[in-house]
């Protein structure tokens, strides 16, 4: 059992039916974080988060500590809490934001603390309709605690913190498009430079933009300090982690494991996890990190859930999504169905990424119904190679986001790994799985 | 980025390596067009140099090296760095452009032979020159319905858009009209409107232009030629007095389609839809019946051919008129194309020779019985400059008299306009405070509007004088609002004094201009306390207040504010061009005054008037027999039609009807001429003849002629030399040419303004009045953005070939000016008030003052000589502020009945805040409906008062 006995940092309130209520919240240790920050220093609190090593959870893994030391040269005006989790079989941040808003808020308000923003966002996917609740709820209730607004818990220090829903967009998920579609435009992402967000952000100011599930660590930490977080995991990759489990596994779902300590078999087969494949068939591949992601092969099961490591594999462990693909999975299907989800989702403001995806995807629907080409192999690694130049991990682009590399991985990693199969469906006229 | 620690070279430049050249780039600039002044040129779709960029289509990528080496970025977006090393030319580049090329053409629908664009279309070319030979996509295409109608202009083909951004953001940046956006995503963006909302921008035809497929075409020119068919010539906009550079382009002598030309200091590349779509009006095509039209025609039944000429306004054009004109060949499809005469009360067809020696002998014997000032010349702004100057040398010199008048009762005082320290548009678009006293630019000067909302958005600050809302009212730093006769009050409460503040609260229902706004305009002001850096739009808020008004208020401006200078908003084409040439009374050509250019011009021309002649309403006046004694009997019409273009239609109709005898010079029938005229001359209009015109700022440039004028028309120029033949006199002149060249001699403003100069390289934006030594001026021509102007850089610089020693058309002119030493001084300065300047009448709360504004599309007959505008003339509406409707228990919709000495309308009221309580607006030249054309608020204006006022009644 290769297991860990790292607390949960992140989870360890979901056993409550009413996990999500102040009331629940502050019987087992909410706003303690909070209430032992607004007696630090704002530079001290921030060092205890670079102190964590706690990498952003949004799927690039950045340091939210350096990210936060970025803005030192000039005060950051804006916090934005990206919570717009809307990739097929991504939904670790879902959980959190149902069963236990307030730790997400608690988290804000210690993050904006240390950052000296008075005004800070959270935006949530829109179709989040009990999670848009429930954080709606929680955020009344914080402001009747006197957890947010005015003088805050009589500390002196002030802020508002607003909630806004997506309006049902993926690549508002990305963070610049995320600030246009919260100034109320259309989310386009920026092109980067010079619109990072850390020099022109939210209404052209210095933004922060942190992930939901990084926010929710930040209690923790201040309670428990920096090192004690930093004990847990190894190397960059520390702390704990949620892994959300998804595909042909018996027990799909949301874990928190401690990073780097536990590996692919652990997640996939321990029975207190995973629990192994459905039907007791075979591991054909599995995505390490979210759609975005270059596939695995069973050879590769053994890795560490850590993010370097991972990284030097040749995939990323992203979003911590986990897609588990068995020997009854027909790779083609599955990455037309990634690529349709992009072509669907492309905002459409590079012409690579609106139309190659669309391209690409009628290239895989042509080959699974039967009418594919042997060239057209050939044809969808060369389009690819003009999204992704290359079509390497880390990936170069062509778009001014990452949502056009993204496009190539599925279909790339299905043609190197599973090139047979493909022309299996060439050969036959159709898909041998149907 | 660049900052200021980089190294930099003496002239303030960069150096950066572009494919293993060493090149010279400016600091913060972008590196296509850094690339593009090296020689480079990087494939663009999205990018416009004038619109921020998006970065968007991906074609201009290229290899630049950074600290993690080199990856592909848009050159569009990037700014040039000191030592960037960047490649346009690597297999890694060209792979990426062909694949953004090849993923465009994947969805495109190749529909190229019947599509408008083919054969001008930077992606056809772009293919051509780069593209693979054969598509890889074998895949269905996405399908649109092709094509939509997203205004009465414009049709959108979503198969065809490549989502350049090009025209939403030339919608939402530049005319800040966002009416246009894309809606969808991924492979479904689509531009489109709001539901409810059409693109009823003024400025629409700009999207087409720039559109880089066939995705926007504009109804006029859509399926009329292919570009390779087109010919063209390069000239200027002469709608209105901005002077926009324009490529007319033609076929078969019919004008097809306008592009706007970038100049630099003028239009930036853009027009307006008037400017762009009114050369219809020269082609006279017949209007499609639209439901006006039918109403006309079904009215038009009932007249006897004889009276059908007083039918007025559209239906002479268009109705049953066009059925006579085909019998008669009087008009060619709405323009005028034989001399006539009247004969028995009915305008007959004679020769050139038949009308002259009859206009010849009307005026002859007006003359004999009351002297040369029984002459009068009304009209001229639609002239070239070289004609213009031709009627004033056959008035003023051969006729003698000065009753000649460019503006007919709706521009300002000639003396002031020509003296007022005069700004440029870039002058205006830099100077940090902007005050207009105007009326709403958009409609009167579109691209003069579009110029100074850039520098509003930017860092310039707006005080508006306006009695009523204006598109850059929402952008003004102040907006003032001012009731008919108080600018000048207001524009003393501006500059600081308080008795006038008290003078405006004195008003029954209290001053217009809050406290809190004055003060910010106050604010304003306060960093320019002399003036200096202020530079004021000076044109005509109101046609229902005397022009005295404004000249008031210009006074008290330029009084508080000595340092400060003038941009004059007058609209009309080339009403700038005829003043400078003289068509004015008291004025002489070259901006001089009748006194002191009197030796000067005696001497050109062999005499000049005695004494300062009448202006238009003065000439009407005395028509009517207000003057007493024998006054003005008979009158030259230049292209005027004073029962549609004067404010007060009762004056003009008096004066017309007295049986006076009336000559017209004018391409187009209309009211006044086809029922008063008793010679009717047709003339060439705009297109059909080269020579000069002159801008609001005082800067010529070139006509181009892409047309021979229908039927006998002769340029106006051509007119005035015969008629002088036939008093017995010889105008001297035989060319354009000469004209061009006796005007650069005589007229002091335009000396040195020579064939050789108008013809070089330099004078591609025109040439700024009067010439300044050491004046530098952009050289050469760069297409700044080729894909809007396909073809346009090989213009030729049409025209004449310059001439080399022909200074002397006429050489005795020289001759006998070179002998008087110095020319006459140039007007300048502000005139001073006559008497003791314009005295308002007090406002009392039992009427309210009208307001008479322009708007863009009116019945003016180059709109109503165009079946695609014709639709777009707006229906007339009493708009007043809630306030005042309230009173009268009346609300948007509800009909009233606006009243005045003069007449009466019934309309539907609009509520509108912008109106100032106590006053009531409509719009100028507008018919109230098919049953009334014509200009119905001149049926209330009563222009022998300085301000009109009117009830406002419930029906």
């Amino acid at each position: 059992m290769a297991r860990t006995e790292a607390p949960k940092i992140v989870t360890a309130r979901l056993g409550y039916d009413d996990s999500h209520t102040l009331e629940r919240y502050l019987a087992t240790g909410g706003y303690e974080g909070l209430h032992k920050a607004l007696t630090m220093t704002p530079e001290a609190v921030a060092h205890e988060v670079d102190t964590a090593s706690l990498l952003g959870r949004g799927g690039a893994g950045f340091p939210a500590g350096r990210k936060w030391a970025l803005l030192g040269k000039k005060p950051v005006t804006y916090l934005t809490i990206n919570g717009d989790e809307s990739e097929p079989a991504t939904f670790k941040d879902h959980l959190l934001i149902e069963r236990d808003p307030h730790q997400i808020i608690e988290g804000v308000l210690i993050s904006a603390y240390a950052l000296q923003v008075t005004q800070a966002f959270i935006y949530l996917r829109g179709e989040f309709a009990l999670g848009l609740e429930r954080m709606q709820a929680a955020l009344n209730e914080a402001y009747a605690h006197g957890a947010v607004g005015a003088d805050i818990f009589g500390s002196g220090f002030s802020i508002d913190l607003v909630l806004h829903p997506g309006a049902g967009a993926y690549i508002c998920g990305e963070e610049t498009a995320l600030l246009e579609s919260l100034e109320g435009k259309r989310g386009f992402p920026r092109i980067k430079p010079p619109f990072f967000p850390a020099s022109i952000g939210l209404y052209g100011q210095p933004t922060v933009v942190n992930n939901v599930e990084t926010m929710a660590n930040i209690p923790w930490i201040i309670t428990n300090g920096g090192a004690a977080f930093a004990a847990l995991g190894e190397g960059r990759s520390t702390g704990t982690r949620l892994f959300a489990l998804a595909g042909h596994v018996q027990n799909p779902g949301v874990y928190e494991l401690e990073m780097v300590k536990n590996t692919f078999r652990d997640l996939i087969y321990d029975p207190a996890l995973g629990g192994g494949i459905t039907g007791g068939n075979k591991l054909k591949a599995f995505i390490p990190g979210g759609v975005s992601a270059p596939w695995f092969g069973p050879d590769q099961v053994d890795l560490p859930l850590g993010q370097d490591e991972v990284g030097q594999a040749g995939s990323m462990l992203g979003s911590g999504s986990i897609v588990v693909m068995d020997s009854t999975t027909c790779v083609v299907r599955a990455a037309w169905r990634i690529t349709k989800f992009f072509s669907r989702e492309s905002c459409g403001q590079c012409t690579p990424c609106r139309e190659g995806a669309g391209w690409l995807e009628r290239i895989l629907y042509r080959i699974e119904n039967g009418a594919g080409r042997e060239e057209d192999l050939d044809l969808l690694m060369d389009l690819c190679d003009n999204i992704s130049p290359g079509v390497a991990w880390p990936p170069q682009q062509t778009t001014i986001c990452v949502l056009g590399p993204s496009i190539p991985s599925s279909i790339a990693s299905g043609i190197r790994m599973f090139r047979d199969e493909f022309l299996v469906h060439v050969k036959e006229g159709g898909c041998p799985f149907d | 980025m660049t900052d200021s620690t980089e190294p930099q070279h003496d002239d303030g430049h960069i150096s950066i390596n572009l494919d293993g050249r060493t090149v010279s780039a400016k600091p913060g600039e972008l590196l296509i067009a850094a690339a593009e002044r090296a020689g480079t040129y990087i494939p663009r779709f999205c990018y416009h140099p004038r619109m921020e960029p998006v970065g968007m289509c991906r074609m201009c990528l290229v290899e630049v090296d950074s600290p993690r080496g080199a990856t592909l970025q848009p050159a569009c977006f990037i700014s040039v760095a000191e030592g960037m090393s960047v490649d346009t030319a690597s297999e890694k580049v060209k792979k990426a452009q062909d694949g953004v090329l090849e993923f465009l053409l994947a969805n495109h629908p190749l529909d190229c032979p019947i599509c408008d664009k083919g054969g001008e279309c930077p992606l056809q070319d772009q293919t051509l020159a780069h593209g693979p030979g054969e598509s890889r996509f074998v895949e269905e295409k996405r399908h649109f319905e092709k094509p939509i109608a997203i205004s009465d202009l414009v049709l959108l083909d979503r198969e065809r858009c490549i989502q350049c951004a090009r025209c939403t953001r030339f919608a939402a940046e530049v005319a800040g009209e966002a009416q246009i956006d894309f809606v969808g995503r991924g492979e479904r963006v689509e531009v489109a409107t709001f539901p409810t909302e059409p693109f009823s921008s003024y400025f629409s035809g700009n999207t087409v232009q720039i559109c880089p497929v066939g995705a926007l075409t504009a109804t006029p020119y859509r399926f009329t030629a292919r570009p390779w068919d087109l010919d063209q010539v390069e000239s200027t906009c002469t709608t209105c007095s901005v002077g926009c550079r324009v490529a007319v382009q033609s076929s078969s002598n019919r004008l097809t389609r306008l592009l706007g030309i970038d100049s630099e200091p003028v239009n930036h590349g853009w027009l307006c839809d008037k400017g762009r779509f009114a050369f219809e009006s020269v082609n006279g095509d017949e209007v499609d019946a639209s439901p006006l039209d039918a109403a006309l025609a079904d009215e038009a039944v009932d007249v006897a051919p004889a009276t059908a000429a007083q039918v007025v306004g559209l239906g002479v054009i268009r109705g049953q008129f066009l059925g006579e004109a085909h019998e008669t060949g009087r008009f060619e499809h709405g323009r005028l194309v034989e001399p006539q005469i009247r004969k028995n009360g009915e305008l007959v067809s004679v020769s050139w020779g038949e009308a002259l020696a009859a206009a010849a002998a009307g005026l002859q014997s007006a003359r004999q019985a009351g002297g040369s000032e029984a002459v009068a010349v009304i009209g001229g702004a639609r002239l070239t400059n070289e004609s213009a100057y031709a009627w004033a040398k056959l008035a003023k010199g051969v006729i003698g008299t000065d009753s000649v008048d460019a503006q007919l009762g709706d521009g300002l005082p000639a003396d002031l306009v020509l003296g007022l320290p005069r700004a440029t548009i870039d002058a205006a678009c830099a100077a940090p405070v902007l005050i207009t006293l105007t009326g709403d630019l958009r409609e009167e000067l579109p691209v003069l509007f579009l110029r100074l909302r850039e520098a509003v958005v930017g860092s310039s600050t707006l005080i508006e004088l306006t009695p009523g809302p204006t598109a850059l009212s929402a952008l003004a730093t102040a907006s003032l609002p001012i009731r008919p006769g108080e600018a000048p009050a207001v524009a003393a409460a501006l500059c600081g004094d308080d008795a006038a503040v008290t003078e405006l609260e004195s008003h029954p229902e209290g001053s217009t201009v809050a406290a809190g706004v004055l003060d910010t305009a106050r604010q304003a002001l306060a960093a320019h306390p002399d003036g200096e850096g202020v530079v004021i739009v000076l044109g005509r808020p109101s046609y229902a207040e005397s022009g005295e008004v404004v000249a008031q208020a210009a006074r008290v401006l330029a009084g508080a504010l000595p340092k400060a200078t003038f941009l004059p908003a007058l609209r009309r084409g080339n009403v700038f061009g005829a003043l400078d040439m003289g068509l004015a009374p008291g004025l002489l050509p070259g901006r001089v005054g009748l006194d002191a250019g009197r030796e000067w011009f005696a001497a050109a021309w062999g005499a000049v008037p005695a004494t300062t002649g009448l202006d238009t309403a003065g000439i009407l006046a005395s028509m009517a027999g207000e003057s007493g004694g024998p006054g003005v009997t008979s009158l030259i019409l230049l292209g005027a039609d004073p029962l549609s273009d004067f404010p007060d239609r009762a004056v003009a109709e008096e004066a017309l009807s007295a049986g006076h005898f009336i000559v017209a010079v004018t391409g187009h029938p209309s009211e006044s001429v086809d029922t008063y005229a008793d010679v009717v001359l047709p003339c060439a209009v705009a297109h059909e003849r080269p020579g000069t015109t002159t801008n609001i700022e005082g800067r010529v440039s070139r006509l181009g002629q892409k047309l021979t004028a229908p039927g006998f028309a002769w340029p106006d120029w051509m007119i005035a030399a015969e008629l002088a033949a036939a008093l017995g006199q010889d105008l001297g002149v035989s060319s354009a040419n000469d004209l061009a060249d006796e005007v650069q001699l005589t007229a002091p403003a335009y000396f040195g303004l020579t064939q050789a100069v108008l013809h070089s390289d330099a004078a591609h934006d025109g040439i700024l009045l009067p010439i300044v030594a050491g004046a530098t001026r952009r050289a050469g021509v760069e297409p700044i953005d080729p894909i809007a102007l396909p073809g346009v850089e090989s213009v030729e610089r049409q025209g004449a070939p310059p001439r080399s020693g022909a200074a002397g058309g006429d050489g005795s002119v020289h001759a006998r000016i070179a002998a008087l030493g110095a020319p006459p001084a140039l007007l300048s300065g502000i005139p001073a008030a006559e008497g003791d300047g314009v005295h308002v009448p007090p406002a009392d709360s039992y009427f309210l003052r009208l307001v008479a504004t322009r708007r863009l599309y009116d019945a003016g007959s180059s709109v109503t000589g165009s079946p695609s505008l014709t639709p777009l003339v707006p229906k007339l509406v009493a708009r007043a502020n809630p306030y005042d409707l309230d009173r009268l228990g009346a609300k948007t919709g509800d009909q009233v009945r606006v009243r005045s000495v003069r007449g009466e309308l019934v309309l539907p009221a609009q509520l509108d805040e912008a109106v100032p309580r106590g006053a009531v607006a409509i719009d100028f030249n507008v018919p109230v409906g098919p049953d009334v054309p014509g200009n119905a608020a001149a049926t209330l204006i009563d222009s022998r008062n300085v301000v009109t006022d009117v009830r406002l009644e419930s029906v």
